[in-house]
């Protein structure tokens, strides 16, 4: 079985190229994408959480609970990422719409 | 080494390269092909974690869903012809993450964890749970966590209808 620290090293190397992409993008296509590897390091070092360590004093829900609150979240973050490329991608139609670019550094109208 | 390890190191490897392939492939629609190779062998990482019923989701919500719908969007914005390129900040992103890479890295081994497997009576009992994931999920989601759950459902309607809003013709 490989260990815990494997698991997190794989999760914060995706959570790091996804930031270097977010970070370093043009296309806002690009960095939606980039922002979807950052949710899955964040959902896999969750996960291994919830597989590797023991659970403090049980309190509600008892060792069911202790051993997959970490996927529960995970489940969460997928939801929740669902909901935003969604909404954002619905942003970027209307952005490219209006203004004939999706290239983030031309999007300045708040500088003016 | 036992085949466990051989296929971490494996999907390690597919899925740190095509994480490297999204952001660094100036061909968006072949990012967006290495973006759904990277949410597979994430699937994979999941069930070697025995988190069965969270790889089916994986698989059917990102590999499924969200990677039709990013490259929709792809398709729809004429940008594509530039292709990915970088913007001024680019070597200042590098060392940033770069930074955090080594900060994580270095936290991750000097954690102290307490594990799981130094007690093995919780052990046995956490194999036991995770034998049975779906029903135990289901019934953590109705009962601790109805809150959340509930306000995710909600969430879910509220950008569905903005994102119906904000494309609709005027």
């Amino acid at each position: 079985m490989p260990s815990l620290e494997q698991f997190l090293v794989v999760s914060a190397a995706f959570f790091c190229i996804g930031l270097y992409g977010v970070l370093s993008r043009r296309n806002v296509v690009a960095v939606l994408m980039s922002l979807e590897l950052m949710f899955n390091g964040v959902n896999l070092a969750a996960v291994a959480f919830s597989r590797f360590i023991l659970p403090g004093p049980l309190s509600v829900g008892g060792i069911a609970a202790a051993a997959l609150t970490g996927q529960v979240f995970a489940l969460f973050i997928v939801a929740v990422a669902a909901a935003e490329v969604a909404l954002g991608l619905a942003l970027v139609l209307t952005l490219y719409r209006q203004r004939g670019t999706i290239d983030v550094t031309e999007v300045n109208l708040m500088q003016r | 080494m036992t085949v466990l390890n051989v296929v971490f190191w494996a999907l390690a490897v597919v899925a740190i390269g095509s994480a490297l392939g999204v952001v660094l492939i100036r061909d968006l629609f072949r990012a967006a092909l290495f973006l759904v190779a990277a949410f597979l062998a994430m699937a994979g990482f999941f069930i070697i974690l025995s988190a069965e019923f969270l790889a089916v989701v994986q698989v059917l919500v990102y590999a499924g869903a969200i990677s039709i719908l990013i490259i929709f969007a792809i398709m729809m914005t004429r940008d594509v012809a530039q292709g990915n390129l970088p913007n001024r900040l680019s070597p200042l992103a590098l060392v940033t993450a770069a930074l955090l890479l080594a900060a994580l890295v270095f936290v991750a081994y000097q954690g102290g964890w307490r594990l799981i497997s130094d007690s093995p009576g919780v052990e046995a009992a956490q194999q036991q749970v995770l034998s049975q994931t779906p029903s135990h999920l289901g019934r953590l989601l109705v009962q601790e966590f109805v809150l959340p759950f509930e306000v995710v459902g909600a969430l879910l309607l509220a950008a569905l209808i903005g994102a119906i809003a904000l494309v609709r013709e005027q």
